[in-house]
């Protein structure tokens, strides 16, 4: 990489709440006023929040039920091809046709249970854009108290109706403190 | 109603965090365990527990490497302390799961400041459980033959036979637990993240934490990540010790072959596990004073209740499939019953003229520790003494333990033909082996504790009257007016 003078680049503008009420009115504010690339942090999920910032029932039970799908059409494989197909295994006079396919439900369900877990953390990872090792939010010294008590609104500098002098000030008029430039190293 | 009572409040009437704490007295006190030094006792607890864990390492590695011949079994007894220690670790772990998972969805929100040390328990207990069926198959280095692989001359495991749905269910239940625990982790290790000011745990908190902010975005998925694995985790924990039972219950033998078994399985699993968390939880708040607002005298009765349904509902179990065994008209099962566990030397064995089963004694210490030592949880003065409920407690951890060692041993000593009677007794490598569980387990939990936080903090926040955003801080001008538009 080539070292540039430029300035650092502008994030976006940060406020902090004094509470999860004050956050959460804010919100509704900001989504009112019609921006898209903002975020709230909190320390544990605020319920109604999702609300508050527009935004829709998650889809990520649409990903765990093709994972658990893909489970369930491993164990029939798995387990169908070998005992009724490849290599019966006779176990004390007992028959191996069809008719003992109950016997293999257990593993279906266990299979799609372990293939729907892998996908459930996997889509939480992939759709939340983690594991990532920085974020510009980390530069704010305050922000460190997002998994303590700090309630704080960002909203990004690439938002279409971001500028950083009238949304300094919307964010100081719904009643946020600290309001901050957050550079992004 | 009247409508100025908060309906929370109305249902829910002693706070769930005694004393009114904040956000940041939560996160203050639970860090504080992970961030501040060692204290003396931790270092003279794990300097008990972990060579008592090396000396049941030194048996496996003993038993291993000189054959199971070490070990007290026989024909027919092939199955003894093994199995039984692997059943009752295994149905330790389910009250973890159960707080987790099956409490999250039916809302029982005084789960949260006892999920997390629980479901560590769930994952020691699974590892516990994990050695004995491992060990106990003899020449441990083809275990691979477990797994479905057609590796040797082609040929595969039979799927139709219940251990291996057994192998299939104890594995899943372990890497989703592992899931859920982790996931579930993520907030708080970023909380501790924010807060080391040690070079070293940042990069190991900021690596595990997973980059995590407590973005509203991503908590957004988060729930619904974490409602899906709690619907996943419950009937995976139902099915995992009813699995377990098929081991026993598609078999043919008297006392074995049961259909009450995985109901009766799972609601002991429940009753024991709840007994170690307990065990390990009135301690561990003794020895953190400051976690004696977050599990309060509140969270111990509600678990010595759980404790009392499930113990009846063994209780229950044991009548039945006593009843079953006089009704069903099977000579042997009736045989069983009366001869091998009930007929005690001095009232029962003498009154109907039959010899004295010989191990009369481990079946009525399981009626005895499971049946009639909780009822004393009927009376609320009991379930507020820590002193009762951790010796009855104890008596359910040594009653659960019983009940395996009954249900396993006394079906198979005096089987079917009297030629191939035996009785078992335990060598000194199988005790060694189960005390060294203990110590392993314990080990873990002690490591657990130091390390990593073991109050859910993000968790525990919800449950908190000011996390609602509809709350108004009471005696503010906003609450007056918040009073007087209702």
């Amino acid at each position: 990489m080539i070292a540039t003078a430029q300035p650092p680049k502008v994030y976006g503008i940060a406020a902090e709440f004094p509470s999860a009420s004050a956050l959460y009115h804010a919100a509704e504010q900001i989504r009112d006023a019609g921006f898209k690339r903002w975020d709230v942090y909190t320390p544990f999920p605020v319920h109604g929040m999702d609300k508050a910032m527009g935004l829709g029932k998650s889809w990520l039970s649409a990903v765990v039920l093709c994972g658990g799908l893909t489970g369930l059409l491993t164990a029939v494989v798995l387990e169908s091809y070998p005992s009724l197909i490849e290599y019966q295994t006779v176990v004390n006079g007992k028959p191996t046709d069809w008719a003992t396919v109950p016997a293999f439900v257990p593993i279906f369900f266990e299979l799609t249970i372990l293939c729907s877990a892998f996908a459930t953390v996997i889509a939480l990872m992939v759709m939340s854009q983690l594991p990532r090792w920085n974020h510009p939010m980390f530069n704010w010294e305050r922000f460190s108290r997002v998994g303590d008590n700090g309630f704080f609104l960002a909203i990004e500098a690439r938002d279409p109706k971001f500028a950083e002098e009238k949304t300094r000030t919307l964010l100081e008029s719904i009643g946020g403190h600290h309001v901050t430039l957050i550079h992004d190293y | 109603m009247d409508a100025s009572v908060d309906p929370q409040l109305a249902v829910n009437k002693t706070p769930l965090v005694a004393n009114g704490r904040s956000m940041d007295w939560v996160t203050e006190k639970v860090s504080s365990i992970v961030e501040t030094r060692t204290p003396f006792w931790w270092w003279i607890a794990f300097m008990i527990t972990s060579p008592v864990a090396l000396m049941g390492l030194c048996c496996i590695a003993y038993q291993i490497s000189t054959g199971v011949g070490v070990w007290g079994e026989n024909h027919p007894v092939g199955w003894a302390w093994d199995i039984t220690n692997f059943v009752f670790w295994i149905g330790i772990g389910h009250a973890g799961t159960l707080i987790s998972a099956i409490l999250f969805l039916t809302r029982q929100k005084w789960r949260t400041s006892i999920n997390r040390a629980s479901e560590a328990m769930t994952l020691f207990a699974v590892v516990c459980a994990g050695i004995f069926p491992g060990i106990h198959v003899g020449r441990v280095w083809m275990a691979w033959f477990l797994a479905p692989v057609p590796w040797y001359e082609g040929i595969w495991p039979n799927f139709r036979s219940p251990l291996l749905w057994d192998v299939f269910a104890v594995s899943t239940y372990f890497t989703v637990s592992v899931l859920f625990w982790y996931t579930g982790l993520v907030p708080d290790l970023a909380t501790l993240r924010d807060r080391t000011t040690s070079r070293v745990k940042k990069f190991f908190f900021t690596l595990f934490a997973l980059g995590w902010r407590g973005s509203n975005r991503n908590w957004r998925h988060y729930e619904m990540a974490y409602l899906i694995l709690a619907g996943i985790s419950t009937p995976l924990v139902l099915s995992v010790h009813s699995v377990v039972s098929f081991d026993f219950a598609t078999s043919v033998i008297p006392g074995w072959h049961t259909t009450i078994f995985p109901p009766y399985f799972v609601a002991g699993a429940i009753f024991g596990g709840f007994a170690m968390v307990l065990t390990i939880l009135i301690p561990a708040r003794i020895l953190y004073p400051q976690l004696k607002d977050l599990i309060t005298p509140q969270h111990i009765d509600r678990m010595c209740k759980i404790i009392l349904l499930t113990g009846s509902i063994v209780g229950y179990a044991y009548a039945m499939e006593f009843f079953i065994a006089w009704y069903g008209g099977n000579p042997y099962e009736q045989w069983l019953f009366l001869r091998n566990r009930l007929a005690d030397p001095y009232i029962i064995g003498p009154m109907l003229h039959v010899t004295p089963a010989p191990y009369w004694w481990a079946y009525w210490s399981m009626i005895t520790c499971n049946v009639l030592s909780p009822q004393v949880f009927w009376f609320k003065k009991n379930r507020y003494n820590l002193w009762v409920v951790f010796i009855i407690v104890n008596f359910v951890n040594a009653g659960m333990w019983f009940e395996r060692f009954v249900i396993i041993v006394t079906s198979i000593a005096n089987d079917f033909m009297p030629s191939m009677w035996h009785l078992y007794h335990p060598s000194w490598v199988e005790i060694g082996t189960f005390v060294g569980t203990f110590g392993i387990f314990l080990s873990l939990f002690l490591l657990f504790m130091r390390y990593l936080p073991m109050i859910a903090m993000s968790e525990i926040k919800i449950v908190l009257p000011e996390s609602d955003p509809h709350y108004v801080a009471p005696g503010t001008a906003e609450a007056e007016t918040h009073h007087s538009t209702h």
